[in-house]
């Protein structure tokens, strides 16, 4: 739906449509704390940005049109899809017995605190800078 | 007998050929459109694809952490929301210069 809305607002919509059936399916797997977090920044903060920056550009085409590699990237595609499902399939995946479900906020948040800390702190100063780096990107002087 | 329920379970390849066409999707999105912020779209997309399959293992596959994938996926969020507003901040600057955010008509380094 993304590839073929002709209107690139529309195909922005279609995006967060998608991104929810994700948070959907995260809810199926027994990630409660992953399906809430993609609902808060994905549905919501990236769609925002994502609808800013459409409406932020009037003068641009809105027609969500094709490049000339139309025809390669679809054949990339393609490739990419047979060949990882040939591999999917063919794998013999030690898969475990599913559990019950249990919540997984307060046990992903032991793991954030004591051994992820500095992978922690670096997403910390990173989101910092990024959002000093947009600040700077867009201001008018 | 719950036998076919049983049959029609979600299993592990089920959930990972999703996430390989989101990808592929994704994929196709970020080389083939015209538009930057399609372009940023698609790339959002491979990274939902990515975190899926990383969902995906952190349920299914036996392990004696079983949410380093969950907080991986987190990660990969995080990264995901940085770059969009930084990329979704560069789109708006080029407009400005140029009027457009067309990545065909973007060829100030072409040689």
């Amino acid at each position: 739906m993304v590839i073929v809305a002709r209107n690139l607002l529309h195909a922005v919509l279609f995006l967060i449509l998608s991104f929810v059936g994700i948070a959907g399916l995260y809810v199926t797997l027994s990630a409660d704390f992953v399906a809430v977090t993609q609902v808060l920044i994905y549905a919501g903060a990236i769609a925002v940005l994502m609808i800013f920056a459409v409406m932020l550009t009037p003068l641009s085409s809105r027609d969500n049109a094709g490049n000339y590699l139309q025809a390669p990237a679809l054949a990339l595609s393609g490739l990419v899809v047979a060949v990882f499902t040939f591999v999917i399939l063919e794998t013999d995946w030690r898969e475990a017995g599913r559990g019950p479900f249990e919540g997984t906020a307060s046990a992903i948040g032991e793991a954030l605190t004591s051994p992820f800390v500095l992978p922690f702190e670096i997403a910390a100063v990173l989101l910092t800078a990024a959002m000093i780096g947009a600040i700077v990107l867009v201001r008018e002087d | 007998m719950v036998e076919p329920l049983l049959a029609a379970r979600v299993e592990l390849e089920h959930v990972l050929i999703v996430g390989v066409i989101l990808f592929a999707i994704g994929l196709y999105v970020a080389l083939a459109k015209r538009n930057a912020v399609a372009v940023l779209m698609g790339i959002e997309l491979m990274l939902n694809a990515v975190n899926l399959t990383l969902i995906a293992f952190a349920r299914f596959i036996q392990s004696p952490r079983p949410l380093d994938g969950h907080v991986f996926a987190i990660f990969v969020i995080t990264v995901a929301a940085a770059e969009a507003a930084v990329a979704l901040a560069l789109a708006v600057a080029i407009y400005r210069y140029r009027e457009t955010i067309d990545v065909d008509r973007i060829n100030l380094l072409r040689w």
